[in-house]
């Protein structure tokens, strides 16, 4: 009769337990503002990323098409994967001394980790991550970008 | 009333008797069939599809496919547009024949069991007088199918897989046989006609006691068993054998086998609302001529697709819920708990039909 | 006829294997297969349904990260290592400069100690929630993979604002950490912790309670306490065979020893058991970041360093408790900015080379499911 009445027992708590699980995957059915997904690109302009995202290295600008970086090359040492070279140049100054200054800043983007480890190590914050995170493109060559824009030149009072 | 399915099929049948003489007139009447076949076949397809990816997408705190269509309702039509235009590979080293064969008796099989489904009152392919039997015995041939694509795969996933499906099939056909005979023993007939007329007065899941209703519940476990649903997918498996005796099919093939797979269970469903929640029979309680008054206004066909899908639902949410059996376990459940338990329940229900007990 | 010669020649060209007899196969388990999470490659013997015999191959995602870190300074390799360990990249960090620390000799402000135990308590859960979602779809459950998506993603936007990454942080510096708390860190830890305390109830009934995942578990994949031992086998999978290993609580680290948590011991030593551990881990980790969330002492979150580090000369071995066992970082240094050498104990190399010792014996499903409790990382198996 024990072994009876164990199968008995056995067989509802089995499909007690069935039934619980059930319950919960019948809630979720029927409460629908429990749905989490995002509808990516219909909430493209909705999307806001927090601050600190690093989706790839820029170089600050301001309106006066004047940036920050001496051209120290902190950044490139920081790198681990290479991903930044600078090229540097001599400028005149009005004393008519040269001095070393940025030409070129490239930064290779498919190598790049978003380490943070070059905003890190810049000493006058010329660089920074921005909050964008659509970067296929179709050419290899476009992801090799150059950072500072065309006729930009260092802020006055930066060394 | 509502949709006269019986007038109708009637009327066509007499005016082609009338008009034509008879071998043309049956002619006739077969390709209309298989047109309505075809047709409820790729809409069920596309129904169910829908209905699978939406249930198990609300199950899953997810919104489900909402891209194609107003509210994502054509995504199964593009998806099949898809499975149309791919390759239809067949693997080197398979057994070229019996490959391209497989899909195809599996699909064979599906159709063919909805010859005794009756959708309305008084509309059914085929009112053959051992209908159930005749689904019982029909829908196990489908596992030759499915033991024919594992192993002319000639892939080891395949072959694992066929052969898991096959002692499956084998073993769940007993409890799936016992519980609809639960209901015959009451009803005395293997007509589906018949079995739905005796419901007249109640469904057999309200007025067969308890017995009836272990019957439901083995039923239920055991045609989810043969449609190789989860928890009980043992031929699929996707975690341990990718993806069982499909493994190596592509394009339309795998569509077939997938489309069968739907079909089969809403044949399923549909004989087991037809057993245990009367057919087409609408909704009766006792005396309440009102309320029996404004359920015989909802037409018949509504009532069985009603509770089709009803039980189709409750099939999803199994596999949505549940995790998967292994292959010892589930022959375990079946030879050590349902096929007991369905052998005492019959001879429960014997002595209730014996001793007129049912209502 | 012509189908049973044509399998005898194929069979004749393959060289038979060692030990393969009557009706054993190969079956070839990855590495592209649904239940390897990524690129593992098992060769099993089979029988029937049988297995007689597993054989990891590694080397799919070999990336050679530990050479790699030969050539990159003391403040760079640790975004490597992140690389590893997916799923716990901040413990892995923490592991690394922790080690780097040890060399420097470099104390750690108060705040920075609690900010890092903070952020590799939230991973466990991450890492464990994500392991959960993923054990179940192992077993064939798909529902509670999206459920624990749904928490694991309430962490990673903690991480996300704090960090500014996702999965690979490099949060951790040697020093400290790299930036200081989000202002809206505690509001959402607390707010997560509240949220979670519901939803693991909900995990519970959802599988714990399943009679069917009870079946697939329960008395399958069984290692014994001394077996477990001598595969070196560390973290949640050999607590479940009754080892103690917790790092946390043998080798302190960090603020860990003035903290109040239980080291997780279940002496069942089969997949359940293990499938426990993790499972009372969430919540003793969950206890640990309500332990600190209101406790975060102010300060500094990073130590002054040097610009350019260099370790003296010698031997350093630090280890942590990663997500999956024991984490540990040996550096060996000549005196200059680079280590000479570096070798990470990964924790699941180690407990995948019990697997075969486990899965002998039990059906294809089994193995399966003993997989997902061992909750394998292939990256860091394979470094």
């Amino acid at each position: 009769m024990g072994f009876i009445r164990k199968y008995i027992t056995d067989v509802f708590s089995a499909v007690k337990s069935l039934l619980k699980g059930m319950k919960l995957t019948g809630y979720y059915f029927t409460h629908h503002k429990e749905i989490i997904t995002q509808q990516y690109p219909d909430n493209k302009d909705t999307l806001v990323l927090p601050e600190r995202f690093r989706g790839e290295v820029v170089m600050i600008h301001d309106e006066n098409n004047e940036h920050a970086c001496t051209g120290c090359t902190a950044c490139e040492l920081a790198c681990p994967n290479a991903t930044i070279k600078i090229i540097t140049k001599f400028d005149i100054t009005p004393e008519g001394k040269k001095k070393k200054a940025l030409d070129t800043f490239v930064y290779h983007l498919e190598l790049c980790t978003m380490c943070n480890l070059c905003i890190e190590a810049c000493p006058t914050s010329a660089i920074k991550m921005a909050q964008t995170f659509e970067h296929s493109v179709f050419d290899r060559s476009q992801l090799t970008k150059k950072l500072n824009n065309p006729g930009s030149k260092i802020r006055e009072g930066i060394e | 009333m509502g949709f006269g399915f019986e007038n109708i099929t009637a009327s066509i049948h007499n005016w082609l008797y009338n008009t034509f003489n008879p071998s043309i007139a049956l002619l006739i009447e077969f390709i209309l069939v298989a047109i309505c076949i075809i047709t409820l076949f790729s809409l069920l397809g596309l129904v169910l599809i829908m209905m699978e990816r939406k249930v198990s997408a609300w199950m899953q705190v997810r919104l489900g496919p909402n891209r194609v269509g107003p509210k994502g309702m054509f995504q199964t039509v593009a998806d099949t547009l898809k499975l149309i235009i791919k390759e239809g590979m067949t693997p080197d080293g398979a057994d070229k024949f019996l490959f391209n064969l497989a899909p195809f008796i599996v699909m064979i099989v599906a159709m063919v069991l909805m010859a005794p489904i009756m959708f309305a009152k008084g509309f059914q392919i085929w009112d053959i007088n051992i209908g159930i039997l005749f689904f019982a015995s029909v829908s196990s041939v489908s596992v030759i199918g499915i033991l024919m694509a594992g192993w002319a795969s000639n892939n080891k996933y395949s072959l694992l897989g066929a052969m898991r499906s096959g002692a499956q099939i084998v073993s769940y056909e007993l409890s799936a046989g016992l519980a609809i005979l639960t209901v015959i023993v009451l009803t005395g007939s293997l007509r589906i006609s018949d079995i739905i007329e005796s419901q007249q007065n109640g469904w057999w899941i309200f007025k067969g006691h308890i017995p009836v209703i272990i019957a439901f519940i083995i039923f239920l476990i055991a045609v989810t068993a043969e449609t190789n649903r989860a928890p009980f997918d043992m031929a699929e498996a996707e975690s341990e054998l990718t993806a069982g005796f499909h493994t190596e099919y592509s394009g339309m093939k795998f569509a077939l086998f997938f489309l069968a797979e739907y079909v089969n269970i809403f044949i399923v469903c549909a004989v087991g609302a037809t057993l245990f929640l009367g057919g087409w029979m609408p909704l009766h309680i006792g005396n309440w001529q009102g309320f029996n008054h404004v359920m015989d206004y909802i037409p018949s066909s509504i009532w069985f697709f009603g509770k089709t899908f009803f039980l189709i639902f409750v099939i999803m949410w199994f596999r949505w819920t549940f995790p998967r059996l292994r292959i010892d376990q589930l022959l375990n459940l079946e030879w050590k708990y349902l096929l007991p338990i369905s052998m005492v329940n019959l001879l429960l229900a014997t002595v209730i039909a014996i001793a007129g007990w049912h209502f | 006829m012509y189908r049973q010669t044509e399998i005898i020649s194929d069979l004749s060209k393959t060289p038979p294997s060692e030990g393969l007899e009557g009706a054993d196969m190969i079956i070839n388990i990855g590495p592209q297969h649904p239940a390897t999470h990524g690129v593992l490659h098992l060769v099993i013997t089979l029988n029937g349904e049988t297995i007689k015999k597993v054989e990891p191959h590694l080397g799919y995602i070999h990336r050679s990260i530990e050479k790699m870190c030969e050539s990159l300074s003391y403040r760079q390799f640790i975004y490597a290592t992140s690389r590893m360990d997916y799923l716990s990249s901040h413990i892995n960090n923490h592991g690394c400069a922790l080690c780097v620390e040890k060399g420097l000799q470099i104390e750690i402000p108060a705040r920075a100690q609690v900010i890092r135990v903070l952020m590799d308590e939230l991973t466990r859960i991450a890492s464990h929630t994500l392991w959960w979602g993923a054990m179940a779809m192992d077993v064939g459950a798909l529902t509670p993979f999206f459920l624990a998506f749904r928490e694991r993603e309430m962490i990673n936007d903690i991480m996300e604002e704090t960090c500014g990454a996702r999965l690979t942080m490099n949060y951790m510096v040697p020093g400290g950490v790299m930036f200081d708390l989000h202002p809206n860190f505690q509001k959402k830890v607390k707010e997560f912790i509240t949220h979670f305390k519901n939803k693991i109830d909900e995990y519970d009934e959802l599988v714990t309670d399943n009679v069917i995942f009870r079946n697939r578990t329960e008395n399958v994949g069984v290692i014994s306490k001394e077996d477990a031992i001598s595969y070196g086998m560390s973290g949640p999978s050999a607590r479940a065979s009754g080892v103690q290993c917790d790092i946390r609580k043998l080798y302190p680290y960090e603020i860990y020893n003035q903290l109040q948590f239980e080291e997780i011991i279940e002496t069942g030593c089969d997949s359940f058991a293990r499938y426990l551990v993790r499972m009372k881990e969430m919540r003793q980790s969950l206890s640990i970041v309500e332990q600190l969330i209101d406790n975060i002492p102010d300060g500094e979150f990073q130590a002054k360093t040097k610009a350019v580090l260099k370790l003296p000369k010698g031997e350093f071995y630090s280890r942590v408790e990663t997500a999956r066992g024991e984490f540990g970082v040996y550096i060996v240094s000549e005196g200059g900015t680079t280590p000479y050498r570096i070798k990470f104990r990964s924790p699941g190399f180690s407990n995948l080379s019990s697997l075969d010792h486990i899965a002998r014996g039990s059906k294809i499903g089994d193995l399966v499911a003993i997989m997902g409790t061992l909750d394998f990382v292939i990256p860091d198996i394979d470094r």
